[in-house]
This record gives C-alpha cells, structure tokens and sequence, in this order.
C-alpha cells in the first residue's frame, strides 16, 4: 500500500461470506479469463491490441458489486474486469476479441471497444479519458429524469493527466451530479511510471482542488473497495453530489498484450516483487478460508470458472466472422427502428 | 403568412423542442448571454429553467462529452458553441466520441446529439472568433452537418436534427440572423440532406451554403444585367449533400460555381467539385470554378477583412467568366461541326456576342 494516501479508506471489519464468497468468485472468474486471454494472444489466436486487467479485479468487482444494475457504467481500454464485473456476457466478450459477429459489438470494437447495455455498460473506448465527461452525462440524464441512477467512469492514472479529468471534476462537483470517478492507480501509463509524469504522486488531491470527496484506498482489498463504493455511490444516489477514488493497485501484464514489460526496467521487476504478495484473488480466498470456507469448495468455483472460459473460447472459435456486407452498417442509427 | 428573422426562428424551434420533448435540454457557454446567443436562445432558462437551459463554466471538452453521456443515456442534448473556435476544444468527443459509437456498437447504443456551432464572422474579430470548419466536419463518417441559410429552414432543420437520433452539428452565421422570411408557427422538420433551388436559371448554375445564399442571390441578380440567368441551389445539407440536385442543374446549365465562406483547400467546394467531375462531367462545358476564402487565417484590421471575405460582386465575377468559358466553349464545337461549310470554317471564339457586350475577357 503506498504512503501517498494521505486518506486511507481500511476494511478489517466483519464482512458476510456469502458476499465475499461472490466477490471473489467474480474476481477469479476476471483473472482466470484474462490469462486465458494472455496465452491465446500468446499463440497469435487472438490478435486486436489487448490490455489485460490481471492484478486489479478487486476494483471492477468491488465497485459493480455496489452499484445497482441500472446504474451506468464507462471504461477504457483496459476493460474487460469492468464489463465482466457489471454482468456483460462472457461468451460475447471472447467473440468479439476474436472479430467474430457474435461478439458484443459484432465484431467492430475488439477488446478496446465493449459494450452491455443490457446491464448498464454504455461503452468503452480506448481514447485516454473520453469516458470521464461522457460518465458525467450520463449522470446528468439520471439527474435531469430525477432518477436514481448512479454513473462510474473507470479511468486509470494516466487519464488524470487529460484535461478532461479536471474538467469533469469540475463540472459534476459545479452541478452535484450522481457519479463516482473511479482512478485505477496503477502507477504505470503506458510504459512510463507516475513519478516521471507528475511532480507529486496525489492524484486523490484533485477531489479536493475541484470541490468533491478524494478518498485513496488500497485497490487491492476488495473489501475496502467495495465499503469506498457503497459509501461513495449512497452519497451520490441521495443527491450528495460525486465523489473522487483513487485504487492505488499494480497491473501485472504490460502495457498491451501478454507480456510483462520487465523491458521497461530493473524497477518494474522489484515492484512485481512487492505487488505480486498482495495478488487480490489471493488475499479474497486466504480470508475466505479463515472464514471457514472449504478449500474444496474453492476449488470447485475454480473448475467451474475454467470450464465456462474454455466453453466461450469454443464458442468464439466456431462463431461466424461478420459479414462484408455489413461494414457500412449502423453509421447512422435508423430514426425510425432506433438501431 | 407570419414572418420571423433567423435568430427568432432558431428561437422558437428552440422553445417547441424544450415544450414538446422533455428529453431535449440545452448546454454550452453563454447561453444565457446575448454576448454569445445573438435573441437565438433569449430567455429560454427563464421560460424552461436553469436545469434544462445550462450555461456551462468553459469547459468545451467536457460539456461536449457530457451531452455526449446524456445522449447515450436517451436523453436529446443540444450542445451550444459561441465560435466554432472554440469547439475545436471538443473534437474528441465530437469526432472520436459522437460520430463514432454507433458504428462501433452495431447500433446497440446511439449519441442523439445537436452540437450547434457559430460562425462568428468580420467584426474585426480575427482569426480565432471567425472560423467556419464545416468542412473538418463534414468529413467525419457518423456526424451530419447542417448550414440553414433561410429563416424557415433555421427553424425546420433544428428540428428534424434533433428528431434524427444522430449526431448532428448544426451551424449558423450570425451575419443570418436578421434575415426575415416566412416561417409557420407549427413544429415542422426540414429533411437532412436534401437542397433548395432557390432561383431558377438557365445559365450558370451557383451552389452556395449558409450566408452564401443570401450573396449568391445578390449575385444572380447582378448578373441578369449582364444577361445571364443563374440558378442558385442553397446546399442547406453539407453532409449529406445532395448530389442529384446538384447534378441535375448542372446538366442544364453545363457549368458550376461552388461558394463557401471558408477555406478553399479540402474545402466543402472541392467536395462538390469533385463530386460534379465524377457524377456529371460529361455535362460540363466549362472548367468548375469556386468562390472561397483565401488559404489565410482571418485578419482583425477592417481594410484586411475587406480584402478577405467574399461577397456577390465576387460570385457575379466568377459566375461571368464560368459562363463566357462555356459560351467560348459551344461557339467552338459549333465551328467545328460547321467546318463542313467552307463559309463556317475558323469562325473565331473572339465573335461571341457575350463576350463584346460584357466587356470582361478574363479569358
């Protein structure tokens, strides 16, 4: 856990385990895609850029855990937890890293560009921070509709350094909108480490420079991760305007692709050091069996997870590629059928 | 019928979308001032309140990107910017984002949009308070763009932008605003895409956009004393624009003049240029010419802005020596098909009767 959380949000209380239970479960089922993932694009099988999540599952999963299932949601080009962990089908994930037509956009977006609105992923795109005002819109509609709805963009650290952050933050904290900006602090963008991009490691402070809460927490709890969320996303569906969470985490793959970029530097190396002992999964389940849960029946969730990846690759592989036909489809939506 | 000027039409289409649609709401910078509105949006936050009428703090990108968020989440945002300068600070989620999602998606989620962009012209104001990029715009599949030159189509193209469920960038002149025609009281939409003749012609045949139109019209009428009948086509559409239209006059005409107020080079004239030499070239008598901006950014000194921006006298000028190039043009193949008769053999292209009477060679 880094020292430059000046506010650290902690989660040693009492948690149910059923809930933990289902939280671990959603994070295992993100790491044991993603290094499925990693080993296709090893082989070449899978071939669009590809930016893997492993390491930080806790964040996706502790914060979809706390949201509703109307609420809406935003990534980036690493986003494959954040579609995972709001409920977007797995199968149509895999087939869309694939190009295949039955993936969920039909084969046009490829791992950087997801979408589920079925379970309130409005879309991911791989343009460095775009999804920060475009999370604020939506927040805006909710707010405008004087509904409930509760809007998270995830962004990662390098995003902080857009103009469009502070814009943002400003903007939701002018007009008290219900969203929750979640910073996945993985001290990399792309290949170059936080302290060669900012004279101070504080991204949390900027809640404060624009006028909304900035909590930093440990990204790899996914308990803390989860209470930062219920608290944050409470506040803001009871019109208590947004809120700032900087998940200090560690990305364990490069920047893109399956490799781990020790190429970077000696550096990257002794932090895999550091980081790798606070794997997420593995302090979920070490907690879990100190709650008393069988290692049996953790290694039946595992078998469970294996054999539902292994079945959408099937899928993926044996699904139709989209047709040429219909490249020049969907640049307008029709007005009169909505699609 | 009744008639309003331009700034009151954008007006009341304004007010009967926010009346009718409570989906459709309005953000940007200065939308509450006349400083940057003109009467175009004049006392709407009284009449439909703050939360729907948002003056913004000047944040393009991220008042952009909002509408952008709010579209996706089924509400009908029209964006506001003062110059379209200033939306040059929001081409990522204009051009990235807006006109984007749609296709990448396969249709499952759409941007609603109307992104409206002034052009803030003359005044002295320089060069990063006067310029017109439609044509940046128009060149970016998944976002159509829109220039009404009339106040009936002002209020009828706002509209049907906001009932297309696309992204739409909708751009006005200020130099339009106190333009005054016959518009109806009732909501109407003007379809996207399709142009208006706006005078009928034989001779030449002039397609203008935005406040163009009004010039190009100045223009066919200072050509009807040097005898020659232009038809002027307002585009009204840039993307899509309507090529048969187009086309059509050109078969009749046999000539082409294209005025934009913007920069000649990759320009929306060289789109239509370029889309007459493919789709009709074998009609043309006459080299296409276009009217446009110098390749200069904007100058502030009154004397420069005279030098820079076009008018009529220009389009008339230009129009003139199109159509004394294809009246050269006929002269000759009528000479070559007479060189059968000894007698009509070599007539020169000096004996155009137009040619004597005008006065302007240019040739």
């Amino acid at each position: 856990m880094s020292q430059n959380c000046a506010r650290t949000s902690r989660a040693d209380g009492i948690i149910d385990k059923s809930l933990l239970r289902s939280l671990f479960r959603s994070m295992l089922r993100i790491r044991v895609t993603e290094e499925s993932i990693a080993m296709l694009l090893g082989q070449g099988e899978i071939r669009c850029p590809t930016h893997l999540y492993t390491g930080q599952e806790a964040i996706a999963v502790g914060i979809c855990a706390a949201l509703d299932s109307q609420d809406y949601i935003f990534g980036g080009h690493r986003s494959h937890g954040h579609y995972l962990a709001k409920g977007g089908d797995l199968r149509a994930l895999v087939a869309e890293l694939y190009g295949k037509a039955t993936g969920c956009a039909r084969g046009r977006g490829g791992s950087m560009h997801l979408v589920a609105p079925e379970v309130g992923l409005l879309g991911t795109v791989p343009l460095v921070a775009a999804t920060i005002p475009i999370g604020v819109g939506a927040a805006l509609a909710s707010k405008l509709r004087g509904e409930r709805r509760v809007s998270v963009p995830f962004f990662g650290d390098g995003a902080t350094e857009e103009g469009h952050f502070h814009e943002s933050l400003n903007l939701a904290a002018n007009f008290r909108l219900p969203v929750v900006f979640v910073c996945e602090n993985n001290l990399y963008s792309s290949h170059m480490h936080i302290n060669e991009r900012r004279a101070e490691d504080n991204i949390h402070k900027s809640g404060e420079a624009h006028g909304l809460p900035g909590v930093c927490l440990d990204g790899n709890d996914v308990v803390a991760v989860y209470r930062a969320g219920i608290e944050a996303i409470d506040r803001a569906r009871r019109d208590g305007g947004p809120t700032l969470l900087e998940c200090r985490t560690y990305r364990w793959r490069g920047h893109v692709g399956p490799a781990f970029d020790t190429d970077v530097g000696v550096k990257r190396k002794n932090e895999m050091g550091y980081w790798i002992p606070r794997d997420p999964v593995a302090r979920a389940r070490t907690r879990l069996v100190e709650m008393g849960l069988a290692q049996s029946e953790i290694d039946h969730i595992e078998q469970e997870i294996i054999a539902e990846v292994q079945e959408a690759i099937q899928f993926a592989r044996e699904s139709l590629s989209p047709s040429a036909d219909d490249l020049e489809k969907h640049v307008f939506i029709n007005p009169q059928t909505g699609r | 019928m009744r008639t309003l000027t331009y700034a009151q039409a954008i007006r009341e289409a304004f007010a009967q979308l926010l009346k009718t649609d409570p989906r459709v709401f309005v953000i940007g910078q200065g939308v509450r001032s006349p400083w940057y509105a003109g009467t175009s949006l004049k006392d709407l936050d009284k009449d439909f309140g703050r939360d729907r009428i948002i003056d913004s703090p000047v944040s393009e990108n991220a008042t952009t990107g909002a509408a952008v968020g709010a579209a996706l989440a089924g509400m009908r945002p029209i964006v506001f910017h003062s110059r379209m300068d200033f939306m040059l600070l929001a081409v990522d989620p204009i051009v990235n984002q807006a006109a984007n999602w749609s296709h990448i998606f396969a249709g499952q989620v759409g941007v609603p949009i109307v992104i409206r962009a002034v052009i803030n012209r003359g005044g002295e104001q320089g060069a990063q308070h006067s310029q017109a990029l439609q044509a940046m715009f128009a060149h970016i599949p998944g976002v159509k763009v829109i220039m009404p030159a009339t106040p009936y189509d002002a209020k009828g193209l706002l509209i049907a932008a906001v009932k297309d469920g696309n992204p739409v960038m909708y751009i006005d002149d200020r130099w339009l605003y106190e333009e005054r025609g016959e518009v109806p009281e009732a909501m109407y939409e003007v379809p996207i895409g399709v142009a208006a003749i706006r005078r009928r012609g034989a001779d030449v045949s002039i397609v203008a956009t935005s406040f163009m139109v009004v010039e190009a019209l100045k223009a066919a009428s200072i050509l009807t004393h040097r005898q020659i009948d232009a038809e002027v086509i307002d585009l009204r559409s840039i993307s899509p624009w309507d090529h048969e239209t187009v086309f059509n006059s050109v078969r009749k005409t046999g000539c082409l003049i294209v005025v934009d107020a913007a920069w000649k080079t990759c320009g929306v004239a060289a789109e239509i240029s370029a889309g007459v030499a493919e789709g009709a070239f074998a009609a043309l008598k006459a080299p296409v010419a276009r009217v446009c901006l110098p390749d200069v950014p904007a100058p502030s000194s009154a004397s420069l802005e005279r030098a820079y921006y076009i008018g009529a006298e220009d389009i008339a000028a230009s129009a003139e020596q199109v159509f004394l190039q294809k009246r050269e043009k006929e002269f000759l193949v009528t000479s070559l098909l007479n060189e059968g008769n000894a007698e009509g053999k070599g007539r020169s292209i000096e004996s155009s009767p137009r040619k004597s009477m005008t006065g302007a060679a240019g040739l």
